[in-house]
């Protein structure tokens, strides 16, 4: 806990920690982060004894639904969250990864149709450790050392 | 029901639907002239060219006096002056009945069908899919083995990027085959499909030599072994005549024993095996009409 200290407190939200430090953009990419007006705070390169080095993010008077946040699990899979009201974490929660990905993943196969046309990518999870996703569409599996988020 | 069902992957067909589609093959195969889609328009959109396959669906088409519309190059066509493939389909199925399509891009068939009003039959998306041959070989090993259960089926040549394998495996693991594969080491079954094998307790053996194998087995399935697929041209000219068939190496193999290959060949199976009533591959391809007409009329209903 003293190590959240070195991202200032929130009221009400959510705190997203345990993500790797080196996909901290991702995160905020993939939730959108940059559109909202909330208040957001972030500590990267943060120590940790899992991860090494870990990023955390704090979004002021926001809660994720389950499949919003679940779109993270493919960069930080390892990410816990806590919901905060009136100071309190009221619940921590872990994510999970889809069975079903649509439309921010890229499909590793050059020769895929969403590589080609305006087409949104879609996968089903095949695998979890390592992560494999198999496209709707070419049917190849990408893996986790292919893996592109859009 | 197959009625108003694309068929993009093999694995669209549950094993009842392949074997009423085999049944009706034979049907076909005894009364080819039946003229069941009078008055239906049935698009043919050749992305890529692939003479064999068009004239094979052409035929069938015809055969069941449809009208065809469409086109065989894509430089002819909006395509090239950058319309997107939605848009193409789109319009195209305001026009037609059915669709059958022939695409370079992978996944291009199963896109094609989420966008379609009409069904879609994919005639082979790149490396991808082509469930039509799958089809017409299941109807081609019915017909020379009169059933499907377990046949062996020795698979001979470029196992690695062969889609025709690929599919030809899946599709018969429904009926208890074994497989032995013959391949050199660079062309090998990709270890996701042995697996996949496993997981059905599908037996299976490899090996470098066909000899090995021939005498026991019922289906000899032969691919073409490519120049291009090898990374080292030595290796390529070390084991390009280990993968050719002669007529002498059928002399101690099976009565029912049979000699299929995708067509068109190019040095896999010598001239001399032609005249040996074991070889197959000419009536096979004729079995593709059959097939297709059966595959079309069962998806417009008519069937
Ligand atoms: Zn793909």
């Amino acid at each position: 806990m003293e190590k959240e200290l070195k991202v200032s407190a929130i009221k009400d939200g959510t705190v997203i920690d345990h993500i790797p430090a080196q996909n901290l953009f991702k995160v905020i990419s993939l939730l959108g982060l940059e559109n909202i007006p909330n208040q957001i705070t972030f500590g990267t390169n943060l120590e940790s004894h899992k991860l090494g080095r870990k990023s955390i993010i704090k979004v002021a008077d926001k809660f994720f639904a389950d499949d919003e946040i679940n779109k993270i699990a493919l960069v930080a899979p390892e990410a816990k969250l806590n919901i905060i009201r009136n100071y309190e974490v009221v619940e921590k929660r872990v994510v999970e990864v889809p069975n079903e990905i649509i439309g921010y993943v890229r499909c590793f196969n050059p020769k895929c149709v969403t590589n080609h046309q305006p087409v949104p990518t879609r996968f089903y999870l095949v695998g979890k450790h390592p992560l494999a996703l198999r496209c709707h569409y070419c049917e190849k599996v990408t893996t986790e050392e292919h893996l592109v988020i859009l | 029901m197959i009625k108003n069902k694309s068929l993009i992957s093999i694995n669209d067909f549950s094993r009842d639907e392949i074997l009423r589609i085999i049944e009706l093959a034979a049907d076909f195969e005894a009364n080819p002239n039946q003229r069941l889609l009078e008055g239906k328009i049935i698009a043919s959109l050749f992305f890529e060219p692939s003479t064999r396959t068009r004239l094979s669906f052409e035929t069938a088409m015809n055969r069941l006096g449809a009208r065809i519309i469409g086109f065989s190059d894509v430089n002819a066509t909006s395509t090239t002056k950058g319309e997107t493939l939605k848009d193409t389909i789109k319009m195209v199925s305001n026009y037609a009945d059915l669709i059958v399509m022939r695409h370079p891009l992978e996944g291009a068939a199963r896109y094609a069908s989420e966008q379609a009003s009409v069904p879609v039959i994919n005639a082979g998306d790149g490396a991808n899919q082509h469930p039509t041959q799958t089809l017409l070989d299941m109807f081609s090993i019915m017909k020379t083995q009169g059933h499907l259960e377990n046949i062996k089926i020795a698979m001979v040549g470029d196992l690695k990027y062969g889609r025709t394998v690929h599919s030809l495996l899946m599709a018969m693991s429904q009926f208890n085959p074994t497989f032995h594969f013959v391949a050199p080491d660079e062309l090998k079954m990709p270890e996701e499909y042995k697996s996949f094998l496993r997981e059905k307790n599908v037996s299976f053996t490899e090996h470098r030599d066909m000899n090995d194998i021939l005498p026991e087995v019922d289906i000899l399935y032969m691919t073409r072994v490519q120049k291009e697929r090898f990374s080292d041209l030595i290796e390529y000219e070390k084991v390009k005549n280990t993968y050719v068939l002669r007529n002498a190496m059928l002399d101690n193999t099976k009565d029912n024993l049979r000699v299929l290959h995708p067509l068109p060949r190019v040095g896999e199976i010598d001239p001399d095996v032609d005249a040996n009533p074991k070889a197959y591959y000419f009536k096979q391809a004729e079995n593709g009409v059959y097939t297709r007409m059966a595959i079309i009329a069962s998806i417009l209903g008519v069937k």
